[in-house]
């Protein structure tokens, strides 16, 4: 693949180290009692979510998982929005509601941030229903996890949007494991995309390592769903270097199978092609790290001075606002 | 009884609830190009139970949008289509199947507001049919509406007249909240008078249907003309009941409730669901701790055995509500014994 203008070769790289180094920050603030709940870092798989934004336009919309900061900040969400929410804060992006695992933007069209595995891809099947009805051209993309393929509601999704010929672009990222349970000890067929393709529709695998191959990738099955030829499953083949979650002591893979993967490093391998390109030195990398440096810190001390919802707010949001209409 | 027709009243018609069900949809499918309906077998077929016959032939495969036998995927789709910009109707064909929904249902329709942090309104109606008495046994009969209003962050309503089979869907479409609509299989035949201009009503509260001093009867949907019924054999006794059509099972009508207590210092609630941890459970308990010193007997109530479902006619009929074990409930309540 080659790489592309300079501005935007560098850039690719800025988004994934933007979240990879947001993470690892995140990990310490978890190790430090001020995240609590579950956190699912998405430390490896950045190049994915990274790739597949540069298809997207402002207006389309996406739906993701558990695990989705990456997905968020790729998407624009601010680093300041996000780590507030992690706080509980009413500065963050769902007012200290939803907490890492429900991270939304209707601004940004990012519909969650939805924690059971499975569940967000109906609500993307219906997102792209509504933009059909309403003649408009826009992508719903829906990004799960290889461990959702197990539940009904891939089948019925994949078969909807099918059926309709709705604009879906669904995303498998395959990192191998459903928590702890390996994709073979799950699945009778462990190719993912002949399962899509049983349902008619186009599918093919991706190297979710590498950013250029997931930006290609997504940007020709955007084109296709755009286009009005239907939904399109990308399997991206990719990664978790860290834990499940913060509770995962890691018994079922070996430290050699992640230091394998760990070679193949998104963020290693694809700085390494800018140096030998020439568009990266040394100090333009550190410049780099700095600038990225300033803006976590920055969204830290944002989330640290946020404000927690008065008490009194409990019960808002439960039911809109808005007083019962009375005919 | 029969007065002669004042010139200005209001034009009456004759239909059956199914009709009032289906006017609705065609009234709303009119006014409203976001509205839509979809579910098994809503178009070609005509709806399972015909609400939507003669819909498709008027509105079109896309805005009467028949579904696969999926209803998790139809159900969340309807989430996303509302999220999307539209005012989707989603039907599912009993409550029993619902289940297969749960999932979009609890977890995504009923807390994507609050866990957006207010960003997300859902504005989805869901209907289906619920209640036994027609022999279809323990998969198809469940009256499981009150599972359902325990669930904060939906809404959940029981038209049991034409009136409210007819204005229910339409307020609903407009609640920027999800809506559920329970509809009791026994009332789509069920036929009476409408007024022709019959539109929108609230859904927000109680309504009494019948005024009496002795008793307070709460009932809903299937359970409403039992409850009537009952009434009525006891107004020959001289026992005057007064009959709550509770129509909004969440949020209950606390007020409406407890006013009628107090007029009437006894209540029986009867509920198509069974007893335990049920909606007349959560009546009983509004009743206890608002109005408990306005009380003249312990508060009863008439529920559904805790069985599921049989087929044989005779066990059917034993393990639902009727009119005879309502008015026993009421006799022994004012000491009369049964």
């Amino acid at each position: 693949m080659t790489l592309p203008p300079p501005d935007e070769a560098l850039r690719l790289l800025r988004e994934m180290l933007r979240i990879r180094r947001f993470e690892e920050k995140c990990a310490e603030l978890y190790a430090a009692e001020k995240i609590r709940g579950f956190l699912h870092l998405y430390i490896g798989e950045e190049a994915v979510a990274v790739g597949v934004m540069q298809a997207l336009v402002a207006d389309d919309a996406i739906v993701a998982t558990y695990r989705e900061h990456g997905h968020a900040l790729a998407r624009g969400i601010s680093a300041r929005a996000i780590l507030a929410e992690m706080y509980g804060r009413v500065e963050g992006c769902s007012r200290g509601r939803g907490g890492s695992m429900h991270i939304f933007d209707t601004a940004r069209r990012f519909y969650g941030g939805n924690a059971i595995v499975g569940g967000g891809l109906p609500i993307a099947v219906g997102l792209a229903l509504a933009d059909r009805m309403r003649g408009l051209s826009r992508v719903t993309v829906c990004f799960f996890g290889e461990g959702a393929v197990a539940e009904g509601e891939f089948h019925e999704s994949m078969n909807l949007a099918a059926l309709w010929q709705l604009p879906v672009l669904f995303c498998c990222e395959n990192n191998l494991y459903a928590m702890g349970t390996a994709l073979a000890r799950s699945e009778s067929e462990t190719d993912l995309c002949i399962k899509a393709a049983s349902y008619e529709i186009p599918a093919w695998p991706v190297d979710g390592m590498d950013v250029l191959a997931v930006a290609d990738a997504a940007r020709r099955a955007a084109l296709a769903v755009r286009g009005g030829g239907g939904p399109v499953f990308l399997e991206f083949r990719t990664y978790r270097f860290r834990a499940h979650s913060m509770y995962d002591p890691q018994l079922y893979r070996s430290k050699d199978e992640v230091e394998q993967w760990k070679q193949r490093d998104p963020i290693v391998l694809y700085g390494e092609r800018l140096v030998a390109a020439g568009l990266l030195d040394a100090d333009e990398r550190e410049a780099l790290e700095r600038e990225i440096a300033g803006e976590i810190d920055d969204a830290a001390a944002f989330a640290e001075a946020g404000h927690l919802e008065p008490v009194e707010q409990l019960e808002r949001f439960v039911y809109s606002d808005a007083p019962p209409r009375v005919p | 009884m029969s007065e002669p027709q004042r010139s200005d009243a209001p034009a009456r018609i004759r239909q059956s609830y199914r009709d009032a069900l289906r006017e609705a949809h065609r009234d709303a499918l009119r006014r409203d190009e976001r509205v839509f309906l979809m579910g098994e077998d809503v178009g070609r077929y005509g709806g399972c139970f015909a609400v939507s016959r003669g819909l498709l032939d008027e509105f079109g495969p896309e805005r009467i949008r028949d579904t696969p036998l999926s209803e998790s995927a139809f159900v969340g789709a309807g989430i996303g289509a509302a999220l999307g910009g539209m005012r989707p109707i989603v039907e599912i064909m009993t409550v029993n199947f619902s289940l297969l929904a749960l999932d979009q249902i609890v977890n995504n329709a009923a807390t994507l507001l609050h866990m957006s942090g207010g960003q997300l309104a859902v504005p989805l109606v869901i209907r289906m049919t619920t209640g036994a008495g027609r022999q279809l046994a323990a998969q198809h009969s469940h009256s499981l509406e009150g599972w359902y209003a325990h669930i904060p962050g939906i809404k959940v309503l029981a038209p049991a007249t034409l009136e409210d089979a007819r204005g229910m869907l339409w307020t609903a479409l407009e609640d920027p909240d999800p809506v559920l609509i329970f509809e009791h299989g026994s009332l789509y035949g069920v036929e009476g008078e409408l007024a022709a201009d019959a539109g929108a009503v609230p859904i927000d509260r109680a309504a009494v249907r019948r005024a009496g001093r002795d008793v307070s009867l709460f009932a809903y949907g299937g359970t409403l003309g039992k409850a009537l019924a009952a009434a009525d054999a006891l107004a020959t006794e001289g026992v005057e009941a007064e009959v709550i059509d509770l129509r909004t099972l969440r949020p209950l009508d606390t007020a409406t409730i407890l006013a009628s207590v107090t007029r009437t210092h006894r209540a029986v609630v009867v509920d198509e669901g069974w007893r335990s941890g049920s909606l007349a459970a959560e009546v009983i308990a509004r009743i206890v701790e608002g109005a408990f010193y306005e009380l003249d007997a312990p508060p009863a109530r008439v529920c559904s055995a805790e069985v599921p479902m049989p087929y044989a006619k005779h066990l059917e009929d034993a393990a639902l509500p009727q009119a005879p074990r309502i008015v026993d409930a009421v006799r022994r309540l004012l000491g009369g014994g049964a």
